[in-house]
Order: structure tokens, then sequence, then C-alpha cells
């Protein structure tokens, strides 16, 4: 390494929002990178509402018989915390390092519908703001995210939070399904000339995957919460109790909510397979594998959602089919896992933040699954549904899963965004945080779980174990929130002070490291030529590229 | 390139689409077998009327594509036309839609009577709602080939609203098969 070398700021970069036009000019914005840093703060912004929502929860959990909160506030802090983390943070989160990224990695200069991008992006923001307004217009929904019928039908629940829930939800669906249609028209047609389709970075292919789940799994909630909305504002008669059927709600929600969860899982498989190779000096082991587990989970994704219904008295039949569909997709989801242990293996291997977190995803994601696994066993769900066990998994695989991807992806990408690394120092210590806080809040939730305490309700008896527990849970849930702060400060003082990254920090092999950070408006004057998935290395090793050892 | 990729993005939508559409039919047939509801106020239909209306839809799915044709032989003049008579169907097959909702609210039949009138206007007003779409878009398509637009041969939009409305058209014949003609049988 040459130290003498000072890395040339970019040209031009984004244009700051300190000159004159400088904020209509991000407002009115239609390119691909800006529009996917404004899906990333919109995800920040609700981050934020969500994340203090949930903690007034701990604070409340803190002891047995507390008051700090009524019951109806804790209805509407868990079902705002569900509804927020999911739809408008998870989801803008990885849509929005989507829309930052995948141009950029298939070597294009914007999606190929770019104002359709910035319509995608302000439906999700606007429909999120939409469903905080009911704070102010006579209460937050709180009948859960999934929001059964028929404690959500108007009789039950009488105040507009529910009505809220329904338009919001629309509103960003709807800009997450053109926010889809444009990722597949973008992946399918604006390939650099020469990328195959089994070139492509896998993230690429986890987001059209996740595309076309997108466009499967949002139309059944659309029709669900319209038929929800009808009820409530019209008198329909669809999950009424008497004349309807509460049931199909609970189908056409799991119908998109069982995908939703590999909305959210497929993604962050795909940063994992970016992360894992480069930090491991190694090309990504079973390419082919990875590929088509992602897709036979999508197929998958589609015939389990009644295993969230076990309760509700199915019959052994429906309930045989849909566990073994279930526990089918441990198989490619296990077939995953062994590609990212195998890419490591015989690597050197480099443990910077990205890397812990990558690695302890595939240990953090993998006890999800194993604690997914459990409900996919009739028996075991029926004993374990609707206690603390369920709020563990779904951590597990949320945070575990999709936040730790999250943030391996933040610190991986945010030079190519940034032009900065973010700081070593500061992230070990976030890591470190982070990681002790999340198992100490979750993991003991299991127990609490086993022990038989119900979830969504605002206190409970003094139990014996339930208040240590619950105590070491919330201990745990405020060391995280402390871990977000030190990753805020890393962002805010590396933003100003950062190492300069230069192009290519981490030697890494796909399109995105070849133009400048950050990117200049247009993204790239020319491309390298693509013969095979590692372009870069191809380019720097004319004497041992990889498309010589394949085919 | 731009128009593959705009008919690309149509297809996918209208796939997409499709999949809304199927959950209310599938929610309709579910309703229909869970009690006799459906099946005792569905007399109040008449098969007859909107069946006519329907060779209306039918027809214009014929029109757009004449006109379409008409461009790609580099006659806008005929395309003008394809969409004008294409508008003038649709519009007649909302006014029988129209019709066929007046007559069912005459007969006490509206949206919270029970869950036929529930299943009933929510799967047709949502059919509904996208042939108005499709009229707009039809309408903007008319006057940008009127202001003379469509100097080529090819559009990306003409196409695009082309495969949206023969989907509007088929999504039809399926909610007419389950509402209209299964029961007859």
């Amino acid at each position: 390494m040459n130290k003498l070398i000072t890395i040339p700021e970019a040209e031009k970069g984004l244009p700051s929002v300190r000159t004159d036009l400088g904020l209509l000019q991000w407002i009115s914005s239609v390119d691909h990178k800006q529009l996917g840093i404004m899906y990333l703060l919109t995800a920040l912004l609700f981050f934020v509402a969500g994340g203090t929502e949930v903690m007034l929860m701990r604070i409340q959990l803190m002891v047995p018989n507390n008051t700090f909160l009524s019951p109806e506030a804790y209805n509407q802090l868990f079902t705002m915390h569900g509804t927020t983390m999911i739809f408008l943070v998870l989801m803008p989160t990885l849509i929005g390092l989507g829309v930052y990224m995948v141009p950029l990695m298939i070597g294009a200069n914007d999606m190929a519908f770019p104002r359709l991008n910035a319509f995608s992006l302000w439906m999700t923001l606007f429909g999120g703001l939409i469903l905080y307004f009911s704070f102010l217009d006579g209460g937050a929904p709180n009948a859960g995210w999934f929001n059964y019928v028929p404690l959500s039908n108007s009789n039950f629940s009488s105040s507009k939070g529910v009505d809220y829930y329904c338009i919001g939800l629309i509103l960003t669906g709807i800009g997450t399904v053109t926010g889809a249609l444009n990722f597949v028209v973008t992946i399918l047609t604006m390939r650099a000339p020469g990328m195959k389709m089994t070139y492509m970075p896998i993230f690429v292919w986890m987001m059209l995957i996740t595309a076309f789940l997108i466009l499967g799994a949002f139309p059944a909630l659309n029709a669900g919460l319209s038929m929800l909305l009808i009820d409530r504002q019209l008198h329909a008669h669809f999950f009424s109790p008497s004349s309807g059927s509460p049931i199909l709600w609970q189908h056409l929600f799991w119908a998109f909510g069982h995908p939703e969860v590999y909305i959210l899982a497929l993604p962050p498989f795909g940063i994992l397979s970016e992360v894992v190779p480069v930090f491991s000096r190694q090309p990504i082991f079973g390419y082919r594998f990875l590929v088509g587990s992602g897709i036979a989970i999508a197929l998958l994704a589609f015939g389990v959602w009644a295993h969230h219904m076990f309760a509700t008295g199915l019959g052994n039949p429906v309930n045989g089919f849909f566990a073994l569909g279930s526990v089918l997709i441990g198989i490619p989801t296990g077939i995953k896992v062994f590609s990212w242990a195998l890419t490591m293996y015989g690597g050197s291997i480099r443990f910077n933040t990205a890397m812990l977190f990558a690695t302890s995803f595939i240990v953090e994601f993998t006890i999800g699954g194993l604690s997914g696994m459990s409900f996919a066993l009739v028996p075991l769900d029926w004993q374990l549904t609707d206690t603390y066990y369920v709020v563990a998994h779904i951590h597990y695989v949320f945070l575990g899963g999709t936040l730790y991807s999250v943030f391996a992806g933040l610190f991986y990408w945010f030079p190519k965004i940034t032009g900065r690394k973010l700081s070593e120092k500061l992230g070990r210590i976030f890591f470190g945080m982070f990681f002790v806080g999340f198992n100490l809040t979750f993991i003991l939730q299991h127990i609490l779980g086993v022990l038989g305490m119900t979830r969504r309700v605002y206190t409970y008896p003094d139990l014996p174990h339930f208040g240590a527990l619950n105590m070491a849970s919330s201990i745990g849930a405020f060391l995280m929130g402390a871990s977000m702060l030190v990753l805020f400060w890393n962002i805010w003082t590396s933003l100003r002070k950062g190492e300069k990254a230069g192009d290519n920090p981490w030697n890494a092999w796909t399109l995105e490291w070849y133009t400048s950070s950050p990117p200049d408006p247009k993204n790239f004057e020319a491309v390298p030529p693509v013969r095979s998935a590692r372009p870069l290395w191809d380019m720097k090793h004319p004497e041992n590229p990889d498309w010589k050892h394949h085919h | 390139m731009k128009t593959m990729q705009t008919k690309l993005l149509m297809k996918f939508f209208i796939a997409s689409e499709a999949i809304f559409f199927i959950s209310l039919i599938i929610s309709y047939i579910y309703y229909r077998h869970l009690s006799d509801v459906i099946s005792i106020t569905d007399n109040h239909l008449d098969a007859t009327s909107t069946g006519i209306f329907t060779v209306f839809l039918l027809a214009s799915s014929g029109t757009i594509w004449w006109g379409r044709r008409g461009l790609h032989q580099g006659k806008p003049k005929t395309l003008a036309l394809g969409l004008a008579i294409t508008i003038v169907l649709g519009a007649i097959f909302l006014y029988g839609q129209g019709r066929e909702y007046a007559h069912l609210i005459q007969d006490d039949i509206t949206i919270d009577r029970n869950i036929f009138g529930s299943a009933f206007f929510t799967l047709t007003g949502f059919h509904a709602l996208h042939v108005l779409t499709g009229l707009v878009i039809l309408c903007i398509i008319l006057g940008l080939t009127l202001a003379g637009d469509y100097q080529g041969t090819d559009s990306a939009g003409v196409a695009s609203a082309e495969i949206y409305w023969h989907f509007v058209d088929a999504v039809w014949i399926i909610v007419f098969t389950v509402i209209y003609l299964i029961p007859l049988l």
C-alpha cells in the first residue's frame, strides 16, 4: 500500500441542502441515490418513534403490577411499535438500501422509472405520517400489528385508530408495490452489458426475489385492509362474527404476513452474501445454491401462512399440511447458513464491525429459525402461542436477523454513500453494547414465554421469576437504546471527520465500488467488462480472472 | 427500450392487481358457501341486462386493439377513433353498472344490508373503479393523440394503456362468471 496517495474527493457528489435550492432539490429529486438516502432517513425518523414506544413499554414491564402506563396507552404503544418497525422501519431501510445500491451494483445510472421511484418514497413517508396522525385524532390503533377482527371491528375498537391503520398501510403498501415493480424492471432490463443473471451480485438477486414476493403478497393485505375499512366505515359484514367471517381476515392477513417475513429476510441474506465474502477474502461459496434456495424460500413462503393460525381450530389435515411446509423452509434456509460458513472457512477473515454483525447474524438468525421451528410443530405452537416466546422469536428474526444485517450493510456501504468510513472504535463499542443488550432482552423472554407470560398484557402478577426476568429484559432494552446513541454519534462525527474512504476501501469486487465515493450524480461514464460475478476482481487480476474457472 | 420497459412494468403491475382481485373473488365464493345469504339475495341481480352491457366492455377490447394497430401502421387518426370508441363503450358499461346498482338499492340491497351486499358492491365497485381509472387514462391518451403527440409507430403509453384495458376486461369476465353465471347453472 502506498500511503502517499491522497484520495481525491468526488468531483460533484450530491447537492448540499445548504445551498439556495438544496432542500427543494432534494424534495423534487428523482435520483436513486438521493431517494435511497431519503428512504433511510424516513426509516430513521420512524425508528426513533418506534424505539421510544418500546422503551415506554419496557419501563412499564420492569416491575409487576406497574401503573406507569394505562392499559389503553399500552395497547396503542405495542400496536404502533410493531406496525412501525415492520412497515415503516425495516421495509424502507431494505428498500432504501436497494434503491441506492441496485443500480450501482448492476452498472446502471438510475432505476428504470426514476419518477415512479420518487412516488414510492413519498407514498411510504406520507402513509406513515397518516398512521401517526392518529395520535392527534382520538388515539392510535390498538388492536395489535396484525389487527385481528372482531377486536378491530368498530364495536370493539371505536376510536379512529384502526381506520388510520387501514388507510396508512394501504398508502405505504401502494408505495411498496410500485417500488417492487421498479426493482423488477430495473434488474431485468438495465444490467451492464455482459452481466448475465448468474453474474448479478446476490444482493441484487435477493432484491429481485423480494420484489416478486411484494407483488404477490401485498395485494392480499390491501384486499383485507379495504374490506376492514369498508366494514368500519360503511357497516359492511365481511368480518362480522354473526353475518361474515372473522377467520377470513386471518387468512388474508397471513397470506400477506408470512411472505412479509421473507420480504424482511431475503434482502438481509443478500447483504450477508456481499459482506461475508469481502471480509473473508474469498468468493461466495455456492452462488447457485444461495440463489436457488432464495427462490425456494419465496415459493414456500406462499404456502405456510396458516401456521400463524394453528390455535384457531383449522383441523388436523390443514394443520399437518402447513406444519410440513413450514418445516420445509428450514432446508433452504439451512443451505444459506452453510454457504456463509463455508465462505468463511479457510479465508483470511477481517473482523471489523460489518463482519462482526454479519457473523453474529448467522448465530442469532439461526436461533430465531430454531425457535420458529417450534411454532411449526402444532402441539408446541398451541402451548407457546401468544406468549413471550413468540415475542422472543420474532425479535430474534427481525433484530438478530434483519437489523444485524442492516448494521452490517450500513458499516459496509456507508463509505460508498458518504465517502467516509464509520469509526471502527465506536463501531465496536456499538456492536458490543447492542449484542449484549439484544441477547439479554430477548433470550430471557423465551423463558418467560415457557413460564406462561402472555404477550400484549400491560402488566403481570408477581409470580416467581417474572419480576427478575422482566427487569433484566428491560435493562437489556435500555442497553440497546444506549447503543443506538453510540451509533448515531458515530454517524454524526464520521460524516464530518471520518477517514476518507476512496472508491473501494474494502477492496471489494462488485460494480458499486468501481465508481467514486460518493458517486457523482451520473454513476458511471463506463463500466468494466462483466464476465463473472466479481468484475473488479477480474479487472485487477487479469492473470487469474474468475471467468477462467467457470464454464 | 422505454416501450419494452413500460410494457414490462404494466404486465407485472396487472399481475399484482390480479392477486388483489383474486383475493376479493375467493372471498365472494367463500361467503357464498358459508351461508345461504348470497344464493338467496343474488336473485335480485339482472343477468340479462348486465350480460348485454358486458358485451359493450368486451367489444372495447377489440376497438383499442384496432386503434393501437392503426398507430403501428402510422395512422394516428385511426388511433384517435379507436380510443374514442373504446371510451364510449367503457362509459356505456359503467352506465350499465350504475343501473344495476340503482336497481339493487331500490330493492333495499345496500353494502350494509347483508354479506351479499358487502361482497357484491366491494368486488364490482373495485372493478368499476379500475374501469374508471382506465377511462381517465384513455381520455388523456386521446387528448395527446389529438394534440399530435404520437408521431412514431409505437408508444409506451398507448401500449401499456392497452394492456391495462385488456386486463380490466379479463377481470370482468371472471367476476361476471362468478357472480352472474355460476348461480344460473
